[in-house]
């Protein structure tokens, strides 16, 4: 180029200054997993060839990494039944009353794993106040069955089954009808289409599916540590736990190690998972506009009742169980009209400080991370759809990162980062700051997503035009641009916020007292036998989350493509 | 308004082995009607976003009256070469009402709301927008948001006014009405208007000057008479209005603006400028069908345009096209006399090279 560098060019020279902030954004999401991976071949503390050695030869990591690997397996299975038969059924036939069905059976997904352990513990065994009210319960003193290895696949599978369910929806939307009439004329009918047509072309959609489900159900803290810890039955993310809660910072070099096994296996299927929708590519060309639509027929009623019995069962149970714990006055009490208080919901939500500072603190990181990556997100979306460069490429590539890593890696990661911060003597370790940091590491994508959707999909000439009309970059971005992506944006802070107010497995590792969020709340009631409190602080996060996703589901419809996760 | 100078300005896109301009010079008058008419691909949109500023040139300059906008070591962004813009989709911005697209170049020039309400409404008027100034874009018709777009573009007095396809987008009956609407506009408010167009009609029928372009380069910048009548290559000629272009070779020497050419195996008198010529350009209007005698050709195919017939005909190796008031049938002989066609010489086509030769030999 002749005539560079330009004098008066300041459109491009306002671009050069957007770029700037590619610094910040790799260094808050992409520094600490940089951090980690370092501590990996030997930075920092050190670690040497004999600490991985006597790290991996411990009786506790083996176990760990096979329990881990086993209800991670087990609970993907789970997850690929139920999710399939939901997507096929869904998304193939004529069911009725799919956006309420869809939006249930998200609901378990958007939860978070520890208030969906504490809802099923309280739908079964022998304290449960549901059972006990119907008079079903087992002998007191028997065990609760779900504090086992079983309980734990169960709980993951259901939790996880929405993005089997995600995934496979979208891969059999693609599915053009005129192959499976194609199919008829060929004289095939019924299963024989299903089996030789449909099973075959969905099956990369599947496995995909299967492969994020496996990778999110090996990173699930909450669920194990309800359910495994009083077990005994420890994953890698809950011997993670238990040994920085128990030892301190001193064994972070270890733990390290063992954040590094779950995230290079999480890393695996990930790959696993985007090779195999890479290969979905079996050329299904003319997308026609018709998807396939089966008619079920006479089955149609007893199918839609077997689809809300199944929602019943792992939705409305379990959270009226628990709807019920948190009306009593203490556990053990039988819920009758005479028994019912409010009192555990005026007292956590009201008098505790402990779970007053809980909810302050959640909602405050919440909003904040939502804001600050709205900020963010937008002039990132606009430099990676306007301005191309082998940096932004770059970026939107590896941000995926920190979100698909398993919640705990991410924690360790950003510990190891924070813990001294470069130049200084300060520290954001037991600082409600390292758990900001790590919000916003981990959403980014949440966030960003959603906004180059809409970024991507606006016309170019519309800013080529207000250009012409003399406005500057920053202006461009602040009356075109802004206004036009604001709705995906919105959208994108909802989803964040409550990502953010449903977290449990990063702020776990990395609170300290006065930092508590929701989730380490309501675990930490749990441990120490205040189950009607956190069935309590559980029941009303569950209320605001629905109400959240309601007001999402409401904004769909003005949305574009893509943005609602539940909606494709 | 300004005038608009080129010169020596080239594009070359990353990646791209040809240039997607290639050295254009060319100079646009004060309150002149430029149509940029080629092919697709051809670097008319491309010429036409480095004149607004959305590209840089790689090489070369280009001046809006005396200020040099782009060329080496100084580029100035479209923000400041106070351009407007009515491009193919319109680009209106569907968050605000007709009234704010028009009054936004206004605004970010700070102008005072008493004086950009005067100025909205004189721009909405001029275009017939009065009564739907509170109407979203989305409310409107194609060519309504037409009229948005080149109000919202003269409300700012640009020096100069860009047009890419603003037509293309619109159906038969109201591209006739927008061709006046535009004329009009040119008229009124004299600005010196660039406008791409893929559509030789509307550029025959709208501009001053027509730039027709091929592969990075303008082939020929003239008159729409003068294309019409006197193409400069073979390019132009066959790009521009109907008719047949053949090879033919002097027969004689040049005199007052006459020229014997040997074409189709007869001697015939064409209107050349220089001796040294390759081809004829013969226009259906060039050619007499007689009963007797001329030159005998036989009709390959007939249709009817209304009002008259369109014949192809073939001449023993070269097709011509005739106009006739009677239909013919396909086999047909008929007889033709070719009076004035224009000969010129083609800078790079293979066929001027083998006439050279076959003269050699």
């Amino acid at each position: 180029m002749i005539g560079s560098p330009a004098t008066g060019n300041s459109s491009r020279s306002e671009g050069r200054l957007l770029s700037l902030l590619l610094v910040p954004v790799a260094l808050i999401a992409l520094g600490p997993v940089v951090r980690l991976l370092l501590e990996g071949v030997g930075l920092g503390s050190g670690l040497t060839g004999d600490h991985l050695a006597t790290v991996l030869t411990r009786d506790s990591t083996r176990t760990a990494l096979w329990h881990s690997l086993v209800t991670a397996a087990g609970g993907t299975v789970l997850s690929v039944v139920i999710g399939a038969a939901f997507a096929f059924l869904v998304a193939l036939t004529d069911v009725r009353g799919r956006a309420a069905l869809v939006f249930c059976l998200m609901v378990p997904m958007m939860i978070p794993p520890q208030i969906t352990a504490l809802a099923w513990m309280q739908m079964m065994g022998p304290s449960s106040v549901l059972l006990r009210m119907l008079g079903i319960a087992p002998p007191l003193g028997s065990p609760q069955p779900l504090h086992s290895p079983g309980g734990i696949i169960l709980l993951l599978g259901i939790q996880h089954a929405s993005i089997v369910f995600l995934t496979l929806r979208a891969g059999l939307r693609q599915i053009p009808a005129d192959l499976v009439e194609a199919a008829r004329m060929s004289g095939a009918r019924g299963r024989k289409v299903w089996a030789q047509i449909v099973l075959p072309l969905s099956l990369p959609a599947l496995g995909a599916g299967a492969a994020m489900a496996f990778v999110t159900a090996l990173g699930n803290f909450g669920i194990p540590a309800m359910l495994g810890i009083p077990a005994r039955y420890s994953t890698v993310p809950t011997l993670i736990y238990q040994r920085l809660v128990g030892l301190g910072p001193s064994v972070l070099p270890e733990v390290a190690v063992l954040a590094l096994i779950v995230g290079v296996v999480a890393i695996a299927g990930v790959l696993l998972g985007r090779g195999v929708l890479a290969r979905r590519s079996y050329g299904l060309v003319g997308l026609s506009g018709q998807p396939l639509s089966i008619a079920l027929g006479r089955a149609r009623l007893p199918v839609e009742i077997a689809l809300w019995a199944f929602i019943a069962a792992i939705l409305v149970l379990p959270l009226t169980a628990l709807l019920f714990t948190s009306l009593i006055p203490a556990y053990g009490v039988p819920l009758t009209l005479d028994t019912l208080t409010f009192g555990a919901w005026t007292e956590a939500l009201f008098v505790q400080p402990v779970t007053r500072r809980a909810y302050v603190n959640s909602l405050m990181l919440a909003t904040v991370a939502a804001a600050v990556l709205m900020a963010v997100a937008l002039p990132l979306a606009w430099l990676i759809a306007r301005r191309p460069s082998r940096w932004t490429r770059s970026v939107d590539a590896l941000v995926d990162l920190p979100y698909a890593l398993p919640g705990v890696v991410l924690s360790i990661a950003c510990i190891l980062a924070f813990i001294d911060l470069p130049f200084t003597d300060l520290t954001l370790y037991g600082t409600i700051w390292i758990i900001l940091a790590a919000y916003l590491a981990r959403f980014l994508v949440v966030m960003l997503r959603p906004v180059q959707a809409s970024v991507s999909q606006l016309d170019p000439a519309m800013e080529e035009a207000a250009a012409a009309a003399g406005a500057r970059l920053g202006r461009r971005l602040r009356t075109i641009v802004l206004p036009l992506a604001a709705p995906a944006a919105a959208a994108g802070a909802i989803l964040v916020f409550l990502t953010a107010v449903n977290e449990l497995t990063v702020s776990a590792l990395l609170w300290s007292s006065g930092t508590e969020t929701l989730g380490v709340v309501i675990y930490n009631l749990e441990d120490s036998g205040e189950t009607v409190m956190a069935s309590a602080v559980a029941m009303s996060i569950v209320v605001l989350i629905v109400c959240l996703m309601g007001c999402v589901q409401l904004a769909a419809r003005r949305l574009p493509k893509g943005v609602v996760p539940w909606q494709s | 308004m300004a005038e608009l100078i080129y010169s020596g300005l080239t594009k070359r896109f990353d990646g791209t082995a040809a240039p997607a301009l290639d050295g254009i010079d060319a100079r646009v008058a004060e309150g002149e009607f430029v149509a940029l008419l080629g092919p697709s691909g051809c670097g008319k949109t491309t010429l036409l976003r480095l004149t607004a500023g959305f590209e840089e040139p790689t090489a070369g300059t280009l001046h809006m009256g005396a200020d040099m906008v782009a060329g080496p070591g100084r580029f100035v962004p479209p923000e400041d070469r106070g351009i407007g813009i009515v491009f193919q989709s319109y680009a209106l911005w569907p968050h605000m009402s007709v009234a704010g697209n028009v009054s936004y170049p206004l605004q970010v020039r700070g102008l005072k709301p008493a004086e950009r309400r005067a100025r909205v409404a004189e721009a909405l008027a001029l275009t017939g927008l009065t009564e739907l100034a509170g109407r979203a874009p989305s409310q409107l018709s194609g060519g309504q948001r037409q009229r948005v777009a080149l109000a919202r573009c003269l409300v700012a007095e640009p020096r100069a006014v860009l047009l890419d396809e603003p037509l293309a987008n619109l159906d038969l009956a109201l591209r006739g009405s927008m061709q006046e609407a535009f004329a009009a506009f040119h008229q009124r408010t004299g600005a010196t208007m660039l406008y791409v167009t893929h559509d030789q009609g509307e550029a025959l029928a709208l501009a001053d000057r027509i730039a027709v372009m091929e592969s990075g380069r303008i082939r020929q910048f003239a008159a729409p008479e003068v294309l019409y009548s006197e193409p400069a290559d073979c390019f132009v000629a066959g790009f521009v209005g109907d008719g047949a272009v053949v090879s033919a070779q002097a027969a004689g020497p040049l005199a007052g603006g006459d020229l014997p050419v040997l074409a189709m195996g007869h001697t015939l008198t064409a209107r050349a400028r220089t001796g040294a010529i390759s081809h004829l350009s013969i226009r259906p209007e060039d050619i007499t069908l007689v009963s007797e005698g001329g030159l005998r050709a036989g009709v390959i195919g007939c249709t009817y345009l209304g009002g008259r017939f369109r014949l192809r005909l073939d001449t023993g190796g070269e097709d011509l096209v005739a106009m006739s008031p009677r239909r013919a049938a396909p086999g047909d002989h008929v007889g033709l006399r070719i009076t004035a066609p224009w000969a010129f010489r083609d800078p790079d086509s293979p066929a001027a090279a083998a006439v050279r030769e076959a003269a050699h030999a």
